[in-house]
């Protein structure tokens, strides 16, 4: 017989028997969230290095520490003097990697495979005496650590095998990309967070539906399902969201792999130089800096995808937020910090959107402020966010709109505040397109589906809510 | 849907009358296409009713099959469905090019260049809709494993000689449907879709009679005539209570299989069972002009239902072929050649039927294979069309400008390159940033630029970064000049083929390591539920 497909119905974000159970705290003994980090850390690094297994996965929730576990991860196999190569996505995750490998470990031999594109890599690695940068994989042999993008290593040939791998955003890594990397190494750690967007397709790949490798779903559930006896770990707190955050974020994208914030209740404060003017941007300001969210809701009503009034209540809560001198203190300093422009980002569903809210931003006179689509503000923190919800103004409910990891992404991006800017409607019109799509057999069935997040938040947000009509 | 999209389907509602949505035909329409109208059995899936099928829209060939589950019949309508199809695929078949090829040499390692066949042309296979589609799969799917007598004495239910080659074929066009941008089997529907806005839902747009409808209507002042024909063609019934506009199928009207199919297929099998127990010969000559009746009667209710179907595919052809064909179509099409050939010397070498599942690494060539042409074929049908341009214009993807201003500069290296600075005026908003390329297409290849700032409303900057030679100065016509009109795009016009994958036999452990080649596929097993 051929090899079977994956066992249906055994969902990758079920409960795992490999995480110790300390992790879900003992209600009697205070929760010491440095000291279950480093109990799940000091396992994760026993598995990889003196473990028999060819894999191990570890899942990272928002801001649990990912980077920090690779590049320690990475530091202690090149001590051990295994040959290393490392797997990012992006050539951003690439070059930030190099920089906290070098910072961490100034002599550390790196070498940064880089494609044949003018620009390819950050000017900065230019400043970093021992990390040799080359095109070609031969120019970088020998040294202790070599890193690149999943798209760049797919293209290297003819080398021998490194003895390890790290394999970083392993879950937004496709099936088939796994496939043209995986003969590179002998054995590997793939790091990722599950809850984030799964990777897509731009055709159609039904057919491969159900096969324990279809080449479109996430490198992680094709490892899995062929290789189900894999360490799997879980980091069980997250540093980035405060405490008004992870619990929400926690029960409506983790369900059954909860985690806990890194810090407690009033550890981290907004606050804001100049008063409320009383209007809804500064409204729901005051709201967010006091409970970590804000919902702006605008008048129901059908719009295009970029809504004009819907992106100016965007752009103006983002001036207000600069314009009011906000300051956030958290546990990184004893002073209070300055909400600069490069701290708060802008959050959107479609690419259009995001340059609509650019556009709108320069008009009120607004540099420096990340605005982006929640493909691109994975894995990056800021501040504050603001958000445009996937469903504001919409007629219909559709896959794209609904899919869980969008949601997560860009409620997961901020230390202090997360504001959502929506026209009213999304419960009902979330009640009226209900998850339709195929059931596919032998698909993992992932949860919580997209609709039931959305509700999840949306009556969370519910309880912030400042009424505005523009 | 795009932007343009919605309005287009806007203004077809307000109008009463399709819109069209590209000026020019995006897909090749072979000059001599094989239509086939299949009809499937309610409730039995992969249980051929009859079809439609031939080359002449006057002369269809029509195959029947008057008692469905009778499992002789269906392997007769397979075997007359061979007799038609290979014939017309073989015809393709020895009419050859003989082009150059790069290709690595199996001992050596090394690139070297043979020349091989290509076929001048291709095979195209049309059905009415997406449907269509999918049953020619179905037909693939149960033919290609089929054994004949031939290949193997003992197998219980021998198929006619040409059925399982037959089941190859139709497997194969049915995987290169999935290939954006590909002709060789095409739905009239999708083909329809691609280039008019009809004012009704896409899910109605699948209906082909309500769909050239739309576009059929007279442009008339009487607004709504177009919507009007379209609810006539989805829903009309004659006082009978069967519908004007047959299904294109391969489904049926289930109306018209109760009250028609179902009382003649009885009295087929009555006939059938009265000629079997016919006891003198007069009264089985009789009992068999009875079942000829039976059967006749039969083919004429199918034939009913399927040839108003027929003839609006080719009443599709007729308007796919009154637009003029896109300038890369024949890029594309040529492709599909290769992909025919490719399959014609696979038969050829005698190599076994495709195998039930893609293994890892021919799935992941699949996929990769499938986006590169997806994203071709967006790219194209913007250059060859310009109603297609304004779409990704309005979308902030492209725009249309005018050169005022060019300034020579250099590239800051040792041997300096030309980076000329062109200033240009656009009344389009692109979604330019920092460094974001753009592209147009000079003399047939796309050059890039990169955006550098804006110099006030709708005048903006781009640095010409390549496609200029290799002297200092640039040679003749690479650089814009003040006054030339010129589209960019902010899209890559060309995509870059995939990384290669490793042989299927190298498949890594991540996926499951090499497929086993130990052990022969043995069927599914039968489950308590496969017997009702």
């Amino acid at each position: 017989m051929t090899p079977s497909p994956a066992a249906p119905f055994s969902s990758a974000t079920a409960p795992v028997s490999a995480v110790p159970d300390s992790v879900v705290p003992d209600s009697t003994a205070p929760f010491d969230p440095a000291a279950e980090a480093a109990r799940a850390t000091a396992g994760i690094l026993a598995d990889t290095l003196h473990g028999s297994a060819r894999g191990v996965v570890v899942d990272s929730p928002p801001g649990a520490g990912k980077s920090t576990l690779v590049v320690r991860a990475a530091l202690e196999l090149a001590a051990a003097g295994r040959p290393l190569m490392v797997v990012a996505q992006t050539n951003a995750q690439v070059d930030d990697l190099v920089l906290r490998l070098a910072e961490k470990e100034p002599g550390l031999p790196v070498g940064r495979l880089h494609s044949n594109d003018s620009d390819p890599y950050d000017k900065a690695l230019d400043e970093l005496d021992n990390v040799r940068k080359s095109a070609k994989a031969g120019d970088l042999a020998g040294l202790d650590v070599v890193i690149s993008t999943a798209a760049k290593w797919a293209h290297v040939q003819g080398v021998e095998p490194w003895g390890h791998a790290i394999v970083d955003e392993a879950y937004q890594m496709r099936s088939d990309a796994l496939l043209a990397v995986a003969g590179l190494f002998e054995r590997a750690l793939f790091v990722g967070d599950p809850g984030q967007l799964d990777p897509f397709s731009v055709v159609g790949a039904e057919q491969w539906a159900g096969l324990s490798y279809d080449p479109s779903a996430s490198a992680v559930s094709t490892l899995l399902a062929h290789n189900p006896e894999l360490p799997q770990h879980r980091l069980p707190v997250s540093w980035r969201l405060p405490a008004s955050a992870a619990p929400l974020v926690s029960d409506a994208f983790y369900p059954y792999t909860p985690f806990r914030s890194g810090t407690g209740d009033g550890d981290r404060r907004l606050s804001f130089g100049v008063p409320s003017d009383g209007s809804g941007p500064d409204r729901v300001l005051d709201e967010a800096a006091a409970s970590g969210w804000g919902l702006l809701e605008l008048p129901a009503r059908h719009t295009p995808r970029t809504d004009p009034e819907a992106v100016r209540a965007v752009a103006l809560v983002v001036r207000r937020l600069l314009d009011r001198g906000g300051a956030a203190m958290s546990e990184r300093s004893e002073e209070a910090v300055p909400l600069t422009a490069d701290r708060i980002a802008v959050g959107t569903a479609h690419r259009d959107q995001a340059s609509a809210v650019r556009a709108a931003l320069a008009d009120l006179g607004v540099t420096g402020v990340t605005v982006d689509t929640a493909n691109r503000l994975q894995g990056r923190e800021y501040d504050v966010t603001v958000v445009l919800h996937p469903l504001s103004g919409r007629p219909d409910a559709t896959a794209f709109h609904l899919e869980t990891g969008r949601l997560c992404v860009l409620a997961s991006r901020h230390r202090h505040a997360c504001i959502v800017v929506c026209r009213a409607g999304v419960g009902e019109l979330l009640d009226e397109h209900p998850s339709t799509e195929p059931v596919q057999l032998g698909v993992t069935v992932k949860f919580p589906d997209g609709w039931e997040a959305n509700h999840a938040v949306l009556a969370h947000l519910a309880e912030h809510r400042v009424h505005w009509r523009p | 849907m795009s932007l343009i999209a919605t309005l287009a389907r806007l203004e077809a509602v307000e109008r009463g009358r399709a819109q069209p949505l590209a000026t020019v035909r995006h897909r090749r329409v072979s000059e001599r296409p094989l239509v086939f109208v299949p009809m499937t059995t309610a409730g039995e899936a992969g249980a051929p009713l009859g079809a439609l099928v031939g080359t002449d829209p006057e002369e269809p060939r029509l195959l029947v099959v008057a008692q469905p589950r009778d499992r002789d019949l269906r392997s007769a309508f397979l075997a007359e469905l061979a007799d038609v199809v290979l014939p017309y695929l073989d015809g393709f078949g020895d009419e050859v090019e003989h082009v150059e090829r790069k290709e690595t040499d199996a001992e050596t390692g090394k690139r070297v260049t043979v020349e091989v066949e290509l076929c001048a042309d291709a095979p195209q296979l049309i059905v009415p809709s997406r449907a269509g589609v999918e049953f020619v799969r179905l037909l693939g799917r149960s033919m290609r494993f089929r054994r004949t007598a031939e290949q193997d004495p003992d197998t219980p239910y021998p198929a006619p000689p040409r059925v399982p080659l037959l089941g190859r074929w139709l497997t194969h066009y049915g995987e290169r449907a999935r290939v954006p941008g590909s002709s060789l089997l095409l739905a009239a529907t999708d083909l329809l879709n691609r280039h008019w806005a009809t004012g009704q839902s896409s899910l109605e747009d699948q209906h082909l009679g309500a769909l050239l409808a739309w576009i059929e209507a007279d442009d008339g002042p009487d607004g709504g005539s177009g919507a009007e024909a379209a609810l006539r063609a989805e829903l009309g019934r004659d006082r009978e209570g069967m519908l004007l506009c047959p299904p294109a199928g391969p489904a049926t009207d289930p109306v018209f299989d109760n009250r028609r199919l179902a009382p003649a297929m009885e009295r087929y099998d009555r006939a059938r069972q009265l000629l079997a127990t016919a006891e003198d010969g007069g009264s089985a000559d009789e009992r068999l002009g009875e079942l000829h009746r039976a059967e006749r009667e039969i083919r004429r209710l199918v034939a009913d239902q399927m040839r108003p179907t027929w003839s609006a595919v080719w009443r599709t052809v007729e308007l796919m072929r009154a637009l003029p064909e896109g300038s890369r179509v024949e890029d594309r099409w040529t492709r599909d050649r290769w992909s025919f050939t490719a399959h014609r010397d696979r038969v050829r070498a005698g190599e076994p039927p495709q195998p039930r599942r893609d293994d890892a690494v021919t799935a992941a060539q699949k996929l990769a294979a499938r986006e590169t042409a997806q994203a071709q074929l967006e790219a194209q049908e913007a250059l060859d069309d310009p109603l297609v341009l304004a779409g990704r214009r309005l979308a902030g993807e492209a725009f249309l400008s005018e050169v005022i201003d060019v300034e020579m500069a250099w590239s800051e290296s040792k041997r300096p390159s030309p980076r000329p600075l062109v200033t240009v005026r656009t009344d389009d908003r692109p979604h330019l940033g920092e460094r974001v390329k753009v592209f147009r297409s000079l003399e047939g290849r796309p050059q890039t630029a990169e955006f550098v700032r804006y110099e006030g409303e709708g005048t903006l900057v781009l640095r010409v970064m390549d496609r200029m030679g290799r002297a200092k100065d640039p040679a003749e016509g690479s650089v814009p000049a003040k006054g030339d009109r010129i589209a960019w795009t902010l899209f890559e016009h060309d995509q870059r083929g995939g990384p290669k994958l490793p042989d299927p036999e190298e498949t890594p452990w991540t996926h499951g390591g090499p497929p086993r080649t130990d052990t022969a596929e043995i069927p599914d097993l039968v489950t308590p539920e496969d017997l009702l």
